[in-house]
């Protein structure tokens, strides 16, 4: 129920609406729960609403805390991954 | 997929897993619990379980709004979308969700009612306004992350003078059940689950931010980690679950970082706020009645709310009684200990709810988990 995922947005439209695209699929949805939306933001959308604005830095950082979380020799398997 | 795919990477999971079972205390066996369908549905779909040591466990919660919806609330539903001039928009997830005498919202559309799915509460908007000789009803349920959208589309109906559009209103607060769980009488049949700390829910916080869990955290002395629905989110926040209890915290940490802040989405908060008010009791299956767990339409959006406009009124329903969705609610028992499962009840002819949302315990234990060659042994 609570599922949703970060879709990039592709175009601002008006009455608070944006297009967002996802693998060349693209859907018109209500960005009336946020300010300030940009294009080329990843924004989590539910039930064709974007409910937040996925912060670039935390990401890579999120990602970066998980390498370091990893036991050595198997993170080294992880990123030598073509 | 970018900022998906990353967080699906096997052998990192795999390697983090590794410091998980390097850092589990051998003589000591920690039982978390995630609150999500969300989570448990990834925790099912990528055999997470499988890569923790004996000694860890999950037990599965109820954050499942499908699931937590009483029997009762389902028929008034099906009363309400049985009324000829009513048109009654739904979500998917509801429409195979048992009711009383084995009836659906997919059979009472086969008798006849106008029910139809919609994607979105704006597809119920623009329903009402091509079809204003329809009296079009929104069955709106979930949890924080759904109940924003159900506010957008009240403030629209408002705005474009709609009088043939209303909700019928089942939204629910996450807090009050993770303190209904932490709180439980300890039964003779069993009612309260050991629980050394939660998997904090993942999109919900988006709007409600951290904050509230930390009254939970503090007064229950629990753990309590926020992650998204990505298994490596899982994996990393039962290792910062695992780190808290082994260094005796109990503390609220944020996984998910890239999409959850402290304060939440204040827009949302408002939208809420201004068009909901807490209602002082309400049925959750499996929990009971909670206090102040679930919302209404305030009274300045009465002519919206759909209680009032039909004069619903809703009967209690029990449950099959073979049925044990409502310990696995609990997180007392697991899937494979009903009797139902896998026999009379299967996603084809669910029996009760947690067989129907795919983020069900029993629905995510029968789509990925049933072959799996044996539980796993506590060492």
């Amino acid at each position: 129920m609570c599922l949703a995922i970060p879709i990039l947005v592709e175009e601002l439209l008006p009455d608070d609406m944006a297009r967002v695209t996802l693998n060349g699929v693209s859907k018109v949805v209500s960005i009336a729960l946020l300010e300030d939306v940009r294009l080329g933001d990843y924004l989590l959308i539910h039930v064709g609403y974007a409910l937040a604005r996925l912060d670039p830095e935390e990401a890579e950082r999120t990602i970066a805390m998980m390498r370091e979380a990893a036991v050595p020799g198997l993170a080294d398997m992880a990123e030598s991954r073509p | 997929m970018k900022h998906i795919d990353e967080y699906r990477d096997g052998t990192l999971a795999r390697s983090i897993a590794a410091t998980i079972a390097r850092e589990a205390a051998c003589d000591r066996h920690y039982q978390f619990m995630e609150f999500c369908g969300g989570h448990t549905h990834a925790i099912s779909r990528y055999g997470i379980e499988d890569l923790l040591p004996g000694n860890v466990q999950m037990v599965h919660g109820p954050g499942c709004p499908v699931c937590v919806l009483p029997i009762g609330r389902i028929d008034d539903a099906i009363k309400l979308a049985m009324r000829p001039e009513v048109t009654l928009c739904t979500y998917a997830d509801l429409m195979r969700v048992p009711a009383s005498a084995g009836a659906n919202l997919l059979k009472a559309k086969a008798a006849g009612a106008d029910i139809r799915m919609v994607y979105s509460t704006l597809d119920a908007i623009r329903i009402a306004e091509t079809e204003p000789h329809r009296e079009v009803v929104f069955f709106a349920i979930g949890f924080e992350t759904t109940t924003p959208p159900t506010a957008v589309a009240i403030r629209l109906a408002r705005k474009k003078r709609l009088r043939n559009f209303t909700v019928f209103c089942n939204h629910v607060l996450t807090p009050p059940a993770i303190r209904a769980i932490l709180d439980a009488p300890v039964l003779p049949e069993g009612g309260q689950v050991r629980v050394d700390g939660f998997i904090g829910p993942a999109h919900v916080s988006t709007i409600t931010g951290t904050t509230p869990y930390l009254s939970l955290a503090a007064e229950f002395a629990k753990p309590v980690v926020v992650a998204g629905f990505e298994p490596l989110d899982v994996v990393q926040a039962i290792l910062m679950l695992l780190r808290q209890v082994n260094e005796g915290r109990h503390d609220v940490e944020n996984q998910y970082i890239r999409f959850v802040t402290t304060a939440g989405n204040v827009i949302a908060q408002r939208e809420m706020a201004e068009m909901f008010e807490l209602r002082e009791s309400f049925e959750w299956r499996g929990l009971g009645e909670l206090p102040m767990s679930a919302l209404r339409l305030r009274d300045a959006y009465a002519d919206l709310d759909a209680e009032r406009r039909f004069a619903v009124e809703t009967v209690p329903a029990a449950d099959n009684p073979a049925c044990e969705c409502g310990t696995i609610l609990r997180g007392l028992k697991k899937p494979a200990e009903c009797k139902l499962f896998g026999t009379l009840c299967t996603p084809e002819t669910p029996m009760g709810s947690c067989m129907v949302s795919p983020e069900g315990a029993c629905a995510a234990h029968w789509t990925y988990g049933r072959f799996r060659a044996r539980d796993r042994v506590a060492v």
